[in-house]
Order: C-alpha cells, then sequence, then structure tokens
C-alpha cells in the first residue's frame, strides 16, 4: 500500500519538558519522525514546550510551535493551523494523552483531522487496565489478577481478595508515578492514597505482586497489512519489582531459551495483532523462572524509551519506521540502510543498559528502586561479552567509579552487604560484586537478590580476574608472554587500563605502555543489524579486543579531514539534552564545512547517537582510554571538547596533554576559567568585581574564611556542575558542619567560599573568536541569586536592567571572553546588587544550559556560529553573514589595552516578544527528597514560554513547566521570619484575588495583624497534623513556604509541608520571587472584587 | 570442580573453600588458547578448545539466531558442517531433556565467540559442552566470529578444520585441500527403518506449531480437543513422512494436529509408500544437495497427483526436482530466524526460520506445473511453490521452527486440508 495523498500537513506532538520518565528519548524520536515524514513529502508542523531540544529545531519540522503542551493550547494550534493529520505516538505518554483529549473532546472531528497510527480505541484498550486486561482475557493471553479501584476502602478489599504482596499502579502516570508493592494493610493505604490522586483519572490497580520474576520486553512493529515483528527483546537483570526505567537492561536476552523466547514473542506479537497497532509497541512480561508461567504486565502502544534503547541497540529506526507506517506505509515498502523494514534485527553483541540516578545530588531521596522511576538518564554500551558490555556501562555512568567497585562496601560485612542486595538499592550491583570478590557463593547471592545465576557468574568473571591479575602480581613472575595473555584476557572482560594497573600495580601510563609494546589494541566492530549477514558499510562501531592474529577492524579511516565532537554521557540534573542539542549542531556545521564529523557517546536516548546525525558514530565511554584508543585510530584534525559539558571538557586538559589538538577553547583557556586562582587573577587584571572568596582546604581555613569575609557565605565544592552541594550558610556553626558532612574537603578538593550578595542573577551566552564577542541575548533570572540558576526562570529579554548595567555586562562579557581566550561558546553569570554593582559568579568556558533556549529567543544559532569559529571563521565574518536578515548588531569596542588592535563586544537589537524559561521538577517521582529550591540544582527539565507581553510569556512558561495555575482557591502559608514583610504584600494580592489564606501560627498572627484574614493551621511540631490534611484534602492550590535562608536549619516543619506538597501534586513556592511572578499572572487572568 | 562441590555445603569451611576457588580459577587461566580454526583460504583464528576433540574437515557456515543452539546442535540438517553462531554468548541457558531435535546430533562443529559453561535455566539438565562430548562435537570458543562471518559472506562456505594449535599451518592446509566434503549424509541420519509414530505425547514436552491464535503454554489441551484440527472431530489422518533427517518438532507438530505419522527411511519406494496407505506424504527436511538423494526424487515424481504431498526445506527442493525444475547452491545459504518472506497470494508476510544452503532456482520453475507460492523479500529468492491440483506443495523455510519465530504453523494446518480434502473426494462426500 503506498503512503496516503489524502493528507498533506501534518501535526507532530512532543513530549515537553524532560521530566523522570520521560527524557531525552522522545527528542530522538520526535526529530526521527519529523525527518521520516519530511522525506515523504509531508509538511510537519510541531507541538514542543521544550526548548532545549533539536526537534524544535527550524531544519527538523516545518512550522514549529512552541507553546504549553495543554488541550487548550494545542487545539488553537490546530485551529489555527488546520492540519489534515495528528501523529500521537511520538510524544510519549504527553502526547498520547493529548491526542486523546483532542479526540475525546471532539477537536480532531471538529477540524477534520485524522489521527494517524494506532487508533483511539486501540489506545484506550491498551492504556486502560480493565479494557486491555478483558482484551488479553480474550485471546488467551495471561494477565495478572487485578482490580482497578478509585477508592481507599475499595482497595483494601481488592488486596484482601487477590492475597499480599500486592502492587499498586495508579492509571495514566509517566514512568509508573506514584506505584508502589505492599504487603500489607498499612502499606497499601499509604500507597494507594498516593497512586490515587496523583492519577489524572484517579484510578489505581491493585494487582497480585510477581516480585522475583524475570522481567522481559519485547518492541515490536506492526503495519496496516497486520505484518507484525520483532525489532528485539530485552531482558531485566532486576527481577520484576524495579521499574525497567532504573533497571539495568541487557539486550537481547540472556537466559532465554528459544522455547522461551519464541513463547513471548509469540504473545507480544498476538497482542499487538489484537490491538490493531500501527507503529512501534513495547510488551512487557513476567516470566517465571522456574516454569514456562508467565503475565503480559504492560503495552505501551507508542515509542518510549524502552523503544529508543531497542533502536540504539539493534540499529533498527523504530520512530522513523513508526512514521512511516502511520502514513500507510508497510513493513516491506520501507528501506533501511541494508535491509527491508520487515526483517527482524540479528545482534551479534550484547548491550548493557545502565541507568544513572539523581542520589548523589539528591541525598534526601530514597535509593531503593521500586515500581517508580528514579533514574534521570542512562548509558548504553556494546560488547562482545557481558563483563566487556557492563564494565564499559559503569566507566560511561560518571559516577565517581571506573570498575565495578565502590569503596564504600569495602567496610560492609558480608550480612551487612547481603541484607543490602536483598534490596533493590540503586548501587546494589557493585555491593553484589564486593561479596563475590570476598568469595562469597553465587546462589547467596541469587537467593538475597533474585537476580538471575547467569548474570552473577558473568559478574565473578570479572572478580576472578582481578585475583588473577593481582595473584600475578604478588608472584612477581615475569614471564612476558603469561602478563601478555592476561592483560589481553582482561581486556576482553572490559578491563579498563585503570583497573589492570591497580591489580598489577601498575599506573594507567604504564598499561597502556605495556599495550602497545605488546599490540594489545581494541577493533572496532559495526553495529549492522543483519550481524553481518549483508555486505553493508553502517557507520555506528563500538570497540572489542579479538585475538591479535585475527583482528578485523571494521572502521574504515578515511583520508578526510575530520574532526571528533566529545558528546556528554548521561542525562544528569544539572547537564540534560541541551548539550545533545549542542553536540548535533555542531556536526551538522562540520558536516557542511566539508569534514568528517565522529561523534563519540554512550547516551541511547539521545539524537547525537543516531548514527545518520554524524559521519560516524562511536558508542564508547567517555573516558581517557577510550576516547584515545579512538583518536589514535581515527587521527582527527580536532577535537571539540566545550560542547558536550561537563563531561567533554573535563577530558580536554588530559588530551590536550597527550598531545591531542583540541579545537575552540584550549585547556589553557579552561583552566584559567575554571581554576580558582588563575581566574582571580583574571579578573585582577581586568579589573573585574567578584564577590570576594578563597578556595580552602581544610576545615580551619574554610572557618576562617568564612569570618574574614563575613556571613552570609556561599560555600561549594569545586570543579562541578549543576551546583552540587551548593550551600548557603549563615552562621559558624552551620558552616563547621557544612565543611564535616557535606563535602570531603582536602588538599585535591578545595572548597569555595564566596561572601553571598542578595542581587538578581544575569546570565550570557556568548560566542568569542578571540578577536570579537558577539552575544545574542541578555538574560533576567527571576529568582533572586540564592536558588541555582537551572531552578530559576528566565527573561529573555531583560525586564528590570538598566541600559547602563547592561553596557557594563557587555563590556565585562567582551573583555572576559577575550581575556580568557575563549574560541567559541562561553556562559557567564552575573549578580546585579541593589546599588546596580555587577559582579561575575563564573564563566564557563563551554557551551552552557541556556545555549538552545537563547538560540531560539534570539534566532541566532549559537552551537553553529561557535563551530564555524573554532573551525577558523571570524566573528565579524559570522556577522557579515547575518546582519541582512536580522534586526541591527551594534558593536561596541572594547579597551584591551594590550595589543593595539581594535576588539568589540556585538549585541544585537533585542527582540519585542518576551520569551520565558521556567523549570520542571520530577520531585512527585522522588520519594522523600525536599523540594526546597537552593542553590544546589534539583531541575530535570525546562520549558519556554513567548508572547508580546512578559506575563503572558510566563504565564505559558509556567504552564508548560507543569505548574498548575489556579485563580481560586486556598494559598497555604509559612513563612521563616525574615521573609514576612516582603511576603506581605504578595500575600494580600492573592486575598484581594479572592484566595482563602491559611497559615502557621506564626505567619497567620502576622498576616491577620495587617489586615488579611487567615484561617489558622496548628504546626506538626505542636501535635497536629492538620496542616498536612489540609494539603492532601485536596482544596489547597498553592503552598508557600519560606525557610531561613541565613541559618540553614532544615526545619521537620517545612520539610513535611514540602513533602506532602509534593507528593500530593499541590503546586509549591519556596522562593517569593516566584510567587510575584506568579501573582503578576494571575492578576492578569482573573478579575477580582472590591468594594465600591 | 573441587570449589563447586564443596561450596554446596554452605558456610562451613568457608576460608577453605576460597583458597581452593582462587587455585582453581588460576589453574584454568593460565590454560592459553589450545585449539585453532584453520580455513581452506588460509585464515587461521586462535581460540579455545570446548566439547569433543574430534578433528574433521567440515563445511564452513553461519547462523544468525540469537537463541536455539540446542536445537541447532541436534537439527540434523547440519551434518557435517561447523556452525559458526554469529550471537556470541552461547552455553548460557545450557542444555535440557526437551529441546532436541534428533535423538543424537550429528552437527560437525560449533564455533562461538563466548562459551558459557554454568547454564541457568530452570530446565537445564547439564552444559552444553557435555553434550558435544558425549557425541563427538568439536568445538572452538574465543575466536572473532564476526570476521569469520565476514569471510563467509564474501567467499561463500568453505571448507575448515579445527584443530590443535601446535599443528603446522602447512599440514592443516594440505589435510583441508585433500578432503571431499561427503555427500552421504542423508544416509546417515535417515530412519534405520519404518517405524510409526502414533502416540499422542504430552505437550509441555513439545512445541506445538499452531494456528495463529494459538494459545501457549497454559490451554494446549482445549487446543487440542478433537485432535486441534480447525474443522472439528476426530481425524487420525495417516501421514507418512519421508525421513532425510526430519526434526523431531515436525513430528510433534503433526502429532499434535492429530496425524498419525508413519516414517520411512528416505529410500523407501513409492509402491511401498502407498502400501501404507498415507493420506498424505510429508518430505522432510535435511542435509546436503538435493541432487545427491535421486531415489529420493524419483519417489516424490510416482506420488506427485495420487496423494497430498507437503514438503519443507529439502523436501521442498526434492518436490520442485520432482516436477523438474532444478536447484542450485547459494554463495553462503540462509541459516538464522529473521528473514521475512512473503506468501504471494495471501499478501501476507512472515519471520521465517531458515537453514540451507541449497534453493530452487525461479526460472526452471516456468516449464513446470508448480507456481511460486512464497518468496524471500531480502533476495527474491523462492521461498515456497505448489501444484494445486495436485495438492502438492512446500516451502523452502522452517515452519516447525525450533529454533526460531513460530510464524508459519498455518502451513501444517493447509495439509491437513489437503488431506481432508483428498480423503472427502475419495470418500464422495465433495464428488
Amino acid at each position: 500500500m503506498p503512503k496516503r495523498t489524502d493528507i498533506k500537513r501534518i501535526l507532530v506532538i512532543g513530549s515537553g519538558p524532560i521530566v523522570i520518565g520521560q527524557a531525552a528519548e522522545f527528542d530522538y524520536a520526535g526529530t526521527q519522525a519529523c525527518l521520516s515524514l519530511k522525506e515523504e513529502g509531508y509538511e510537519v508542523i510541531l507541538c514542543n514546550s521544550n526548548p532545549a531540544t533539536i526537534m524544535t529545531d527550524k531544519h527538523i519540522a516545518d512550522r514549529i510551535y512552541m507553546e504549553p503542551l495543554t488541550l487548550e493550547f494545542i487545539a488553537k494550534v490546530i485551529r489555527k493551523e488546520r492540519p489534515d493529520a495528528i501523529l500521537p505516538g511520538i510524544g510519549g505518554q504527553t502526547g498520547l494523552n493529548l491526542a486523546m483529549q483532542l479526540e475525546r473532546k471532539g477537536v480532531l472531528k471538529e477540524c477534520g483531522v485524522k489521527l494517524l497510527g494506532t487508533d483511539s480505541d486501540s489506545i484506550d484498550k491498551a492504556e486502560d487496565r480493565e479494557r486491555f486486561k478483558e482484551l488479553c482475557e480474550s485471546i488467551g493471553e495471561p494477565v495478572l489478577p487485578s482490580v482497578v479501584v478509585e477508592t481507599l476502602e475499595d482497595g483494601l478489599k481488592a488486596a484482601e481478595a487477590i492475597g499480599y504482596p500486592i502492587v499498586v499502579r495508579p492509571a495514566f502516570t509517566l514512568g509508573g508515578t506514584g506505584g508502589g508493592f505492599a504487603d500489607n494493610e498499612e502499606e497499601i493505604k499509604y500507597i494507594l492514597n498516593n497512586a490515587l490522586s496523583l492519577s489524572p483519572i484517579h484510578q489505581a490497580l491493585i494487582e497480585k505482586s510477581v516480585k522475583g520474576y524475570k522481567e522481559i520486553e519485547y518492541e515490536v512493529m506492526r503495519d496496516c497489512n497486520d505484518t507484525a515483528i520483532t525489532i528485539c527483546n530485552m531482558e531485566n537483570l532486576d527481577p520484576v519489582g524495579v521499574h525497567t526505567g532504573d533497571s539495568i537492561v541487557v539486550c537481547p536476552s540472556q537466559t532465554l531459551t528459544n522455547r522461551e523466547y519464541h513463547m513471548l514473542r509469540d504473545s507480544a506479537l498476538k497482542i499487538i495483532r489484537a490491538l490493531k497497532v500501527e507503529g512501534g509497541c513495547n510488551v512487557q512480561f513476567a516470566l517465571n523462572p522456574e516454569s514456562f508461567d508467565y503475565y503480559v504486565i504492560e503495552v505501551n502502544p507508542r515509542v518510549s524509551r524502552s523503544s529508543a534503547l531497542a533502536s540504539k541497540a539493534s540499529g533498527y529506526p523504530i520512530a522513523r519506521v513508526s512514521a512511516k507506517i502511520s502514513v500507510g506505509l508497510r513493513l516491506d515498502e520501507i528501506e533501511l540502510a541494508n535491509t527491508l523494514a520487515c526483517f527482524e534485527p540479528s545482534l551479534d553483541y550484547v548491550v548493557c543498559k545502565m541507568p544513572r540516578f539523581p542520589f548523589d545530588k539528591f541525598t534526601d531521596a530514597s535509593n531503593v528502586l521500586g515500581t517508580q522511576m528514579k533514574a534521570t538518564g542512562e548509558v548504553m554500551s556494546i560488547g562482545r561479552c557481558f563483563p566487556e558490555s557492563m564494565l564499559k556501562a559503569v566507566r560511561s555512568l560518571e559516577i565517581g567509579v571506573y570498575h565495578l567497585h565502590m569503596d564504600r562496601f569495602d567496610e560492609c560485612d558480608d550480612d551487612n552487604l547481603i541484607e543490602y542486595i536483598e534490596e533493590s538499592h540503586d548501587d546494589r550491583i557493585y555491593a553484589i560484586a564486593e561479596l563475590l570478590r570476598r568469595g562469597r557463593d553465587v546462589s547467596d547471592i541469587t537467593g538475597a537478590s533474585k537476580i538471575d545465576a547467569f548474570f552473577i557468574n558473568e559478574i565473578k568473571r570479572i572478580t576472578d580476574m582481578e585475583k588473577i591479575l593481582r595473584s600475578y602480581a604478588a608472584e612477581d613472575r615475569a614471564d612476558i608472554y603469561e602478563l601478555t595473555e592476561l592483560i589481553y584476557r582482561a581486556k576482553r572482560l572490559g578491563f579498563g587500563d585503570r583497573v589492570i594497573g591497580d591489580c598489577l600495580g601498575m599506573n594507567r601510563d604504564e598499561v597502556l605502555k605495556y599495550r602497545k609494546e605488546h599490540s594489545i589494541f581494541p577493533v572496532y566492530k559495526m553495529i549492522d543489524s543483519c550481524a553481518s549477514e549483508f555486505d553493508s558499510y553502517i557507520p555506528y562501531f563500538y570497540s572489542t579486543y579479538e585475538s591479535p592474529e585475527c583482528a578485523y577492524n571494521e572502521s574504515v579511516v578515511t583520508d578526510r579531514h575530520k574532526i571528533i565532537v566529545l558528546g556528554s554521557g548521561p542525562i544528569r540534573i544539572g547537564q540534560g539534552v541541551e548539550f545533545d542539542y549542542s553536540t548535533v549542531h555542531a556536526v551538522w556545521t562540520i558536516r557542511e564545512a566539508g569534514y568528517e564529523a565522529i561523534i563519540i557517546n554512550n547516551n541511547p536516548e539521545t539524537v547525537s547517537t543516531d548514527y545518520t546525525i554524524s559521519d560516524k558514530l562511536y558508542f564508547e565511554p567517555l573516558t581517557i582510554e577510550d576516547v584515545m584508543n579512538i583518536i589514535e585510530l581515527e587521527k582527527p584534525d580536532g577535537v571539540i571538547a566545550s560542547l558536550g559539558g561537563q563531561t567533554a571538557i573535563n577530558l580536554a586538559g588530559p588530551l590536550a596533554s597527550l598531545g591531542v589538538p583540541i579545537i575552540g577553547t584550549d585547556s589553557e583557556a579552561i583552566d584559567r576559567a575554571e581554576n580558582r586562582d588563575s581566574f582571580e587573577k583574571l579578573l585582577l587584571k581586568l579589573d573585574i568585581p567578584q564577590p570576594v572568596g578563597e578556595a580552602v582546604t581544610s576545615i580551619e581555613e574554610g572557618m576562617r574564611v568564612a569570618d574574614k569575609i563575613g556571613y552570609p557565605v556561599l560555600v561549594r565544592p569545586s570543579f562541578v556542575l549543576g551546583g552540587r552541594a551548593m550551600q548557603i550558610v549563615g552562621k559558624s556553626k552551620d558552616m563547621e558542619h557544612y565543611l564535616r558532612t557535606a563535602v570531603k574537603v582536602d588538599e585535591d578538593k578545595p572548597v569555595l567560599v564566596d561572601k553571598y550578595i542578595r542581587g538578581k542573577e544575569v546570565e550570557i551566552d556568548g560566542i568569542c573568536d578571540g578577536k570579537d564577542v558577539f552575544i545574542p541575548g541578555i538574560m533576567e533570572l527571576v529568582e533572586r541569586t540564592g536558588v541555582h540558576s537551572g531552578d530559576s526562570m528566565s527573561m529573555y529579554p531583560t525586564a528590570s536592567i538598566s541600559d547602563e548595567v547592561k553596557e557594563t555586562i557587555l563590556n565585562y562579557a567582551g573583555r572576559l571572553g577575550l581575556g580568557t581566550g575563549i574560541r567559541g561558546l562561553f556562559n557567564i553569570q552575573f549578580i546585579v546588587d541593589s546599588e546596580e554593582r555587577v559582579y561575575i559568579i563564573e564563566v564557563n568556558p563551554r557551551s552552557s544550559r541556556t545555549v538552545p533556549f537563547l538560540s531560539k529567543a534570539t534566532g541566532y544559532d549559537m552551537a553553529d556560529m561557535a563551530t564555524r569559529v573554532m573551525l577558523g571563521s571570524g566573528i565579524r565574518e559570522e556577522l557579515d553573514k547575518l546582519v541582512c536578515d536580522v534586526g541591527l548588531i551594534i558593536g561596541r569596542s572594547l579597551d584591551t589595552g594590550e595589543d593595539g588592535e581594535v576588539h568589540a563586544v556585538y549585541y544585537p537589537t533585542e527582540s519585542e516578544r518576551w520569551y520565558v524559561k521556567a523549570p520542571a521538577f520530577s520531585f512527585s517521582k522522588l520519594m522523600g527528597m525536599d523540594a526546597y529550591l537552593s542553590p544546589e540544582m534539583k531541575s530535570t527539565g525546562e520549558a519556554i514560554g513567548y508572547d508580546d507581553t512578559l506575563h503572558r510569556a510566563m504565564y505559558k512558561a509556567l504552564i508548560a513547566s507543569g505548574v498548575k495555575l489556579s485563580n481560586y482557591g486556598t494559598v497555604m502559608v509559612t513563612l521563616a521570619d525574615e521573609d514576612k514583610e516582603e511576603a506581605l504584600p504578595l500575600i494580600r494580592r492573592f486575598y484581594n484575588l479572592g484566595f482563602n489564606i491559611e497559615a502557621t501560627i506564626g505567619t497567620a498572627e502576622y498576616l491577620k495583624e495587617h489586615g488579611i484574614r487567615t484561617r489558622v493551621r496548628h504546626k506538626l511540631s505542636e501535635g497536629s497534623d492538620e496542616i498536612l490534611r489540609s494539603i492532601r484534602a485536596g482544596y489547597v492550590s498553592y503552598v508557600i513556604n519560606t525557610r531561613a535562608i541565613m541559618s540553614g536549619v532544615h526545619y521537620e516543619d517545612g520539610v513535611a509541608i514540602r513533602r506532602e506538597a509534593t507528593q500530593n501534586n499541590v503546586t509549591m513556592f519556596t522562593s517569593l520571587d516566584t510567587v510575584r511572578v506568579l501573582l503578576d499572572v494571575l492578576e492578569e487572568v482573573t478579575i477580582s472584587v472590591d468594594k465600591l | 570442580m573441587y570449589a563447586v562441590t564443596l561450596s554446596q555445603g554452605k558456610g562451613k569451611n568457608m576460608s577453605i573453600q576460597t583458597e581452593n576457588k582462587m587455585n582453581n580459577v588460576i589453574n584454568a587461566t593460565n590454560m592459553a588458547k589450545n585449539r585453532k580454526l584453520v580455513l581452506e583460504s588460509g585464515e587461521v583464528f586462535n581460540g579455545y578448545g570446548f566439547g569433543a576433540n574430534t578433528e574433521k574437515v567440515l563445511e564452513l557456515v553461519f547462523n544468525t539466531s540469537m537463541v536455539g543452539y540446542q536445537e541447532i546442535i541436534s537439527d540434523p540438517s547440519y551434518t557435517d558442517q561447523a556452525v559458526v553462531m554469529t550471537y556470541p554468548l552461547i552455553g548460557n541457558y545450557g542444555i535440557n531433556e526437551d529441546d532436541y531435535e534428533s535423538q543424537s546430533p550429528s552437527i560437525g562443529a560449533l564455533i562461538v565467540r563466548e562459551y558459557n559453561d554454568t547454564p541457568s535455566n530452570f530446565r537445564a539438565s547439564g552444559s552444553l559442552q557435555s553434550i558435544m562430548k558425549k557425541y563427538g562435537i568439536s568445538g572452538i570458543y574465543g575466536v572473532d566470529t564476526r570476521a569469520i562471518t565476514r569471510i563467509i559472506r564474501s567467499r561463500g562456505s568453505l571448507k575448515s578444520l579445527i584443530t590443535f594449535i601446535d599443528k603446522p599451518l602447512s599440514e592443516c592446509m594440505v589435510i583441508l585441500n585433500r578432503s571431499v566434503l561427503p555427500t552421504d549424509a542423508v544416509s546417515r541420519v535417515t530412519a534405520a527403518s519404518i517405524w510409526k509414530a502414533d502416540i499422542f505425547a504430552p505437550m509441555d514436552n513439545m512445541y506445538y506449531m499452531g494456528h495463529a491464535d494459538h494459545t501457549y503454554p497454559s490451554s494446549h489441551s482445549d487446543q487440542l480437543g478433537g485432535y486441534g484440527h480447525k474443522s472439528g472431530g476426530v481425524h487420525r489422518l495417516h501421514v507418512v513422512a519421508i525421513d532425510c533427517g526430519m526434526k523431531q518438532n515436525i513430528l510433534r507438530s503433526l502429532l499434535a494436529r492429530g496425524c498419525r505419522v508413519t516414517v520411512v527411511p528416505y529410500d523407501t519406494p513409492a509402491k511401498v509408500i502407498m502400501s501404507l496407505k498415507p493420506d498424505g506424504v510429508f518430505i522432510s527436511n535435511g542435509p546436503g544437495d538435493p541432487t545427491d538423494v535421486p531415489q529420493c526424487i524419483d519417489t516424490v515424481r510416482s506420488l506427485k497427483g495420487t496423494v497430498p504431498i507437503f514438503g519443507i526445506c529439502l523436501g521442498h527442493q526434492i518436490l520442485s526436482l520432482a516436477y523438474g525444475a532444478k536447484t542450485y547452491k547459494l554463495k553462503f545459504g540462509h541459516r538464522g530466524g529473521n528473514h521475512p518472506v512473503k506468501d504471494i497470494e495471501a499478501d501476507t508476510i512472515e519471520i521465517t526460520s531458515q537453514n540451507h544452503s541449497y534453493a530452487v532456482d525461479r526460472e526452471s520453475i516456468k516449464d513446470t506445473r508448480l507456481k511460486i507460492t512464497h518468496v524471500n523479500l531480502l533476495d527474491d529468492t523462492v521461498e515456497g511453490v505448489a501444484c494445486e491440483e495436485d495438492m502438492a506443495f512446500s516451502v523452502q523455510y522452517h515452519p516447525e521452527s525450533a529454533p526460531g519465530p513460530q510464524d508459519s504453523g498455518y502451513l501444517f494446518d493447509k495439509f491437513i486440508d489437503n488431506m481432508m480434502n483428498a480423503r472427502n473426494r475419495k470418500e464422495g462426500i465433495y464428488a
């Protein structure tokens, strides 16, 4: 069947801001789908509120709306654009839910818009547990006994009938948010309340628990002709009970016989045929490890995180093919790189996916894994045996370990470790390795962890190899042949040089030298989806070690000029999809400039690891060893390290010292910006002020410096991204506490102590070519200093910054760019105090989080321009090309007083439209976490809002970021004493808008004194939980809670209130600045009443 | 394996146990490469031995299935072949009692990247190499199976030798050049004599290649009420299966549909077969070149038109030859479980299990009474033919699966339909 000709314009809905459970994989899927539709000649209209994505780039779709992903806004887009059809299955659960709402509300019918792909009834059947159960029962597929409940009482009855243990799954939530296991009535009460409140339809499923079963997933595809195929299957290392997004996953399955594999394959295909899915679909099974009994757990009739992983693991582009199927093409009519799309990939390698958790930053969140996803990102690695694959994944995670070994378990005794692995802790795999290292029996470990013995035995191969290497070193054998063989074997198991060195008593460089002398090098194998059955050249490679006498390297090194771009690794708090945006743009630009562009990265969710983006993709850990192996093979003309966030920038120095040509900002310039001493010298030379501060290397020194500077001070470890462990400290007692507990201060890890200046934060992104600087825009942050810039709302253009201050900022930025020696992108954060004095907070000599936002707001593709600059172009040359189509760009000359040359900083006319960036948080996924905004970054994503007035733009940004904006209801207020005066006019504004005000006793009295009628709520510390009950009851629209930042003390009340609010999905504000913005917006949209 | 035995006495002697394990491990790892694979084109791949020590010149082929090594080693069609598994991890789930495709595995050798000797699966009754040792199948692991596969792909399947590592290359090459691959494999794997498989074996020990809507594994008994045929009723059709090296799952698939099966050796004359009063004749898969079994082709030639016939793989080639078509050897064959095949008439696509070196020549079919019913979507080779008026049809791929996808069970139903129709016609029901 040929593609449909009755449609010409297709609306694609993206997934919005990144939250846990819905991350960059939908940028990858969406980008692929849009390009795939364009390739077929359709006009693509895209709706996505996430500015950090590639898919919202003008290259990807024809018309782009970065409007909030709500029914109201999408309906407006549809009425305005009148698309012929809508593609729902690409934007994750958000996109799917929206499409379903549009259908139900009749918008699609009203506007004559066809739903492409799987029809709405099928989606409903797959998503509605009850209907899905009916469907499975009708085709004889086993599902777990379960009951849908809408009240706690029904839930308790159901659990009794099914029998404990049971699992609670809320309907229509992302990443299984709000679900969990319960062994008894007590537990179910707590979990079910939460689940019901989080489900948009207040429904949850009580289901038999099959904890301990194997969890197996199949990625399947079906077309309109009923051809159905499997792309691949995946086995979760963690058994059922851990969300697949949080589990270590291998692809393909390792412990299934042909019979089990095909039993489940048949089942998956039968289900998608019964559902009449058109496109990609994910089916999850629980398989009894002791029999053939299985249950269908879940079906996702859309592309998903698993489908992104499956695409990268198999080389089969699921989203691309799904998009083509949705316009009527059949699997046998769609051509892939080397086969037809109706072929099932055959893998000749093992893929290992490991999740990246935020517990390093969210130390108060529980790290026990369950049915609610907690990981912010993931890495994938590829090897020819399981240990190799897993060790590469461990190296890719960037969690401070370089091998399957964590220091923290060294001291634990065996019993503690066994106990630890019984629960699914995020890092239990390292505890398992430790137990094996101590010779603990495999069966003890499988018994405790319920992880299949296959995997434990494979991990044992790793710990056995460590022992062998150690014993070799201990006996000091000089037999060269044996050592060569030993190292070769260790390399085949995926050992890095560093750990081999540890075991042998050598350092990394000595191991490397030995390897070079004895020709132990990796070879690169291709991911060709067909196990090399068909002749093809797919430029997608992974490394492995093969026998030297027959080592076939498949990566063909061309004689073209080439540039390697280092990616940004797994998504974590502070380093998100924004860095992938810059990486991909750089690659496009490099290719345009005629170079061969090579990417090294390990994140399966991203666009950059789609092998069609670059000329060559190496899917490898971003460590010196793994990167150097590629560099030695490719011998590139340059390596770009300034676009892949801190991951890549950290590699710049070591690579440069090995003689690698780093293009763009060099390692000396990086050091000038990141090293405290040299940065201070630079500022002194340029006469640019910064808050007074010092780096300290001991507790005593820290206390002394803080006293000298005067409290409050801002403290943080050096060399971190996203403000990890950054705090404002108000007095010496807290300072000592911080230095003792929050960071381990020593010679190698200095802690920075700065004067805390209260003021407005301003941020710029710029490009410097060594001669001139271009700054496309200045952004003003809503929240004052003290809230991490990544968690702040940000405006472009600025709203309250005077022209004089702007000129100062431009001047400082220009001179800093030149003075630091930037070649390419850089980012500077400033503080403007109440006297309009401008201070530098920091210079980031690399691409930043705000580059995509600012690029989209200003219309200047910063990453492209910066890449051209790195390749040798100049700012003036670049601007000459632009001036004709974008406004006026005015240069201000800079007096650097050094070389006598004329330098300038260029700044274009500011936009007349307002652009606002708002952070999106994932607090409700992380039980126990305190949602207070602080200098430590907590947001997982961001959304954009733009309009002709600032308040409308803010309204859109807030809505798009997931804030529930309601213009009536109750505001619950608990304030720190120091904030009361400032908060008063704000609360009054709520009061005037017609809100009820509730407050804890101190706050309430203060408000009453000032004429605001307030209902008093008792504090928890007074022995009452009425405040929590109010929040739970559902009538509270906003919780406003501030804590005394100067004291640094966490009031238990505050913590409990904030937890209750996040767990019950009540909008909460911890910064009065955000409240002010909210009120500005609410006043714009609300008509209030007043006496005559 | 001192350590393993000890470890079962949990907890006790912990220190001794650890120590012994250490020694054990170290000794094991000092084992240097001890075997090599030599190709007739001169390449040498050094690796580690597993399985038996037999040294034989074998045809080297590759298989892209990611699961099903037990079915593969016991599939008689692999007789005298050294099979490179492109999937690198082999042995993970061991060997069990149920998944054999023949009583005595006759594969030549197995070549893998990683061999796992500590199987994990609830049915595992032993390790892969224990069975390979028992049946004299040699193995080599630790070699670059992807490199070997690429050699096979570019040069075609070729002769190979697995031997001890120190055997001089020149000596290996002499052996390789001198030896001729055998052509009598079918005679070695066929049934020794006529035997009846008229039992209805318990289903939890076998695959059931059912309708597209079959339920597995929970409700076989329902499916098999009335012996599983969709027309209902107990038919007890009698199938004579010509055994050229028949896979067990073909037998299971026929039995599960209520057939009585009489298995006959490949060279059983037509007269003898007809004397068994079959409702239909099945021609099985088997090793090698179909033109090496002219007796069988002759038999089918005289049977065609008199009784419904169904052929699989070698059986498909034999049927085609019997109708006058020609066969040829593919460069490196199809072995795996992922090729899409299109049923031309129904316009449907099934993913198939494949294992063949030879194929039926598309052009040569034009001059016969056969029509092409199935085609491979990847290389356009002939995957199925039929002569409808004779109620004869065959497919190149393996609808019985084991290993591989189970999309094509409908072909067994079609065979049964044909036999029912023929019986009804004979009995005058539709005459």
